[in-house]
């Protein structure tokens, strides 16, 4: 990859950056109440000097411009400022939450892909056979489920009907597990904590499951059609014809070319996974960021709100450019323009 | 052969899409005729016959087929009506969300220049928030809504037909037709939307329908999450959080919704897919953003 194709897509994030954290910033400002109001809460006793005095503390009182300069500043120093009811900082209370989500989203993403693609790569090269009409079907079906819902019906088959899964939370109280890392399946290893590990597991499964079916379904179809519009090319007919196992012709010359389009729509996937993560946080009581803002929200807590989309959006502006750099990186193409 | 009968006689094969298009159509008659083939009243509930199981199972009965929720209200008259929201919701912002995709992906792809850039940049900020995110915190600002509802879908909404008009625009632009029309002295304004237009339609259907089935189901979410229609009001995500806290008495209450959930999505992915082989097969790896 050229340096100035890396240093160019480097510049093009720099506009949206500013675009997020304005638009961000527009929506709190534009919100009906003021913060003031809600930190002191209904039916306090409070004259009008002190409220004047707080919301001058505030900055409130300050032109738009400044008030979003101030904001701009503060992302730059790691202040998103402070929790309403948590009266702790946001930028804390979302870093104590990152692992937990982090730890979900990618269990969910390598189930998705240890599903998906070969589920695709059999569906492709056995095209119109049984396995691909399954397939495609399952996957059909994968894209039109919510997925909230398979999580409660997980719920009521795993945990209430045969009663094997935990029907919530990360741990069970008392395993003994100390969160260090604050990835528990990380800490269980390293602690050697054999009973916490697959207790930890066991509550890892269901919402991880719940949350890969999106991206699974997605990533199956992409990897069926990528690997039939490869398996017709002209240096797959040659490979063949030199006299190459049939599986060394897929796996080795067909999948590498065909996963290309995959790599980067997965990477595009985990984004909008880490977004959908929030309801399956919720379903689960998964005491993740996700689960940050729906909370927040019901407490109407919008520095809490504000600083989650923020990192939410940070998150996906950072995996979109990992996208496209990979993308550049696997197909020398695109280089050229 | 007109392009019409082209397009019906490769549709007619695709015996899915057919089948999808038929569960749509059962779907949008369900909505109409909620009212006159409920069995019961959406929000009135028979006390007496609180979380009672569907027909089939012990204790059930056939005056409930679907059984009660916990304030007694009949499971299949609060889906039926739901219905009716689902695919007005679904129809209205997918409806507005085209409008303005297909007529600001015409404008950035024919005008160019500072205009396309300014439209391009705005995209590409839209495009960083998760869709359900920002949704949500929409829906904490302004409080919940039908419209505010409208709104909170409909933000990012148009982006996906804005982006894939905007690349039929560049690539019709170098279209001999243009030319031809430039040359005889046609308008910018008409060449766009008498010449240009009528080009760009097939896409416009193919992802608008497409993606009535993720609007059915960031609705389902937001009213699940309650942030979206508000109870008593059946809508099928709100019927869904309904059970959750039955899940262990009443399994049934959240079940059904969520196949009516499922069953719409599928009869729309299927329709659009079909629509898609049929009008435009080239748009089977377009990026639909999430």
């Amino acid at each position: 990859m050229t340096l100035t194709y890396l240093i160019r897509r480097l510049l093009q994030a720099v506009p949206v950056f500013l675009g997020v954290t304005f638009i961000v910033f527009l929506l709190m400002y534009m919100t009906p109440g003021d913060p003031v109001d809600l930190m002191m809460g209904e039916g306090s006793v409070v004259s009008e000097e002190e409220i004047e005095q707080l919301r001058h503390e505030l900055g409130l009182d300050r032109p738009f411009y400044e008030q979003y300069g101030r904001f701009l500043a503060g992302i730059f120093r790691g202040d998103l400022g402070n929790s309403i009811t948590h009266r702790r900082p946001v930028a804390t209370l979302i870093w104590e939450r990152l692992p937990a989500t982090i730890e979900l989203t990618l269990l969910a993403g390598v189930i998705a892909l240890a599903v998906a693609i070969p589920a695709g790569v059999v569906s492709a090269v056995r095209r119109y056979s049984v396995l691909d009409a399954v397939g495609s079907i399952a996957s059909l079906i994968g894209v039109s489920m919510p997925g909230f819902w398979l999580g409660l019906i997980l719920i009521i088959f795993f945990s209430v009907t045969l009663k094997v899964l935990p029907v919530a939370g990360r741990i069970t109280y008392g395993t003994g597990l100390e969160p260090r890392t604050g990835f528990f399946v990380l800490d269980a290893i390293l602690q050697g904590n054999g009973r916490a590990l697959v207790d930890v597991l066991k509550h890892l499964i269901m919402p991880a499951f719940a949350m890969s079916v999106v991206m699974m379904a997605m990533t199956m179809r992409l990897t069926r059609s990528s690997m039939l519009e490869v398996i017709n090319q002209d240096y797959i007919k040659t490979a063949r014809a030199k006299g190459l196992a049939n599986r060394t012709v897929i796996l080795r010359h067909a999948l590498r070319n065909a996963l290309i389009p995959v790599v980067t729509t997965v990477a595009l996937n985990l984004g909008s996974l880490l977004g959908g993560n929030m309801i399956i946080e919720s379903v689960f009581a998964w005491p993740g960021l996700g689960r940050l803002v729906v909370e927040s929200v019901y407490a109407r807590d919008y520095p809490v709100v504000q600083g989650c989309v923020l990192v939410y959006a940070l998150i996906y502006v950072s995996l979109n450019l990992i996208a496209d750099l990979s993308y550049a990186y696997l197909n020398p193409k695109i280089r050229l323009e | 052969m007109s392009s019409y009968s082209r397009f019906w006689r490769v549709f007619r094969r695709n015996k899915l899409a057919i089948f999808g298009g038929l569960v749509v159509f059962v779907f949008c008659v369900l909505a109409v005729l909620a009212p006159w083939i409920a069995p019961h009243d959406p929000y009135m509930g028979d006390l007496l016959w609180r979380l009672r199981p569907p027909a089939w199972v012990d204790g059930g009965s056939w005056d409930y087929p679907l059984g009660t929720d916990n304030l007694g209200r009949d499971i299949l008259s609060r889906i039926l009506y739901g219905t009716r929201i689902s695919i007005s919701l679904g129809f209205l912002v997918i409806g507005i969300c085209t409008a303005i995709g297909v007529v600001l992906g015409l404008v950035s792809g024919y005008v160019g220049g500072a205009v396309d850039a300014v439209i391009q940049r705005v995209v590409d900020t839209l495009l960083a928030f998760p869709y359900l995110v920002f949704a949500l915190a929409l829906m904490a600002a302004f409080g919940p809504g039908f419209v505010n509802m409208v709104l909170a879908l409909t933000y990012k909404e148009w982006v996906t037909p804005c982006r894939i008009v905007r690349s039929e625009v560049l690539s019709a632009k170098e279209n001999t037709y243009v030319e031809a029309a430039r040359a005889i002295g046609a308008s910018p304004t008409r060449i766009l939307f008498a010449h240009i237009l009528p080009n760009v339609v097939p896409s416009a259907i193919v992802v608008a329908t497409l993606r009535v089935g993720w609007v059915v189901l960031m609705e389902a979410s937001l009213s699940f999450l309650g942030l979206g229609i508000q109870p008593p009001t059946p809508s099928w995500g709100a019927i869904i959080a309904d059970g959750r806290n039955y899940l262990f008495r009443a399994w049934w209450i959240s079940t059904f919704p969520g196949i009516a959930i499922l069953l719409l999505v599928l009869g729309i992915n299927l329709l659009g897919e079909g629509l898609r082989d049929a009008l435009d097969p080239r748009l089977a790896n377009a990026p639909l953003e999430q």
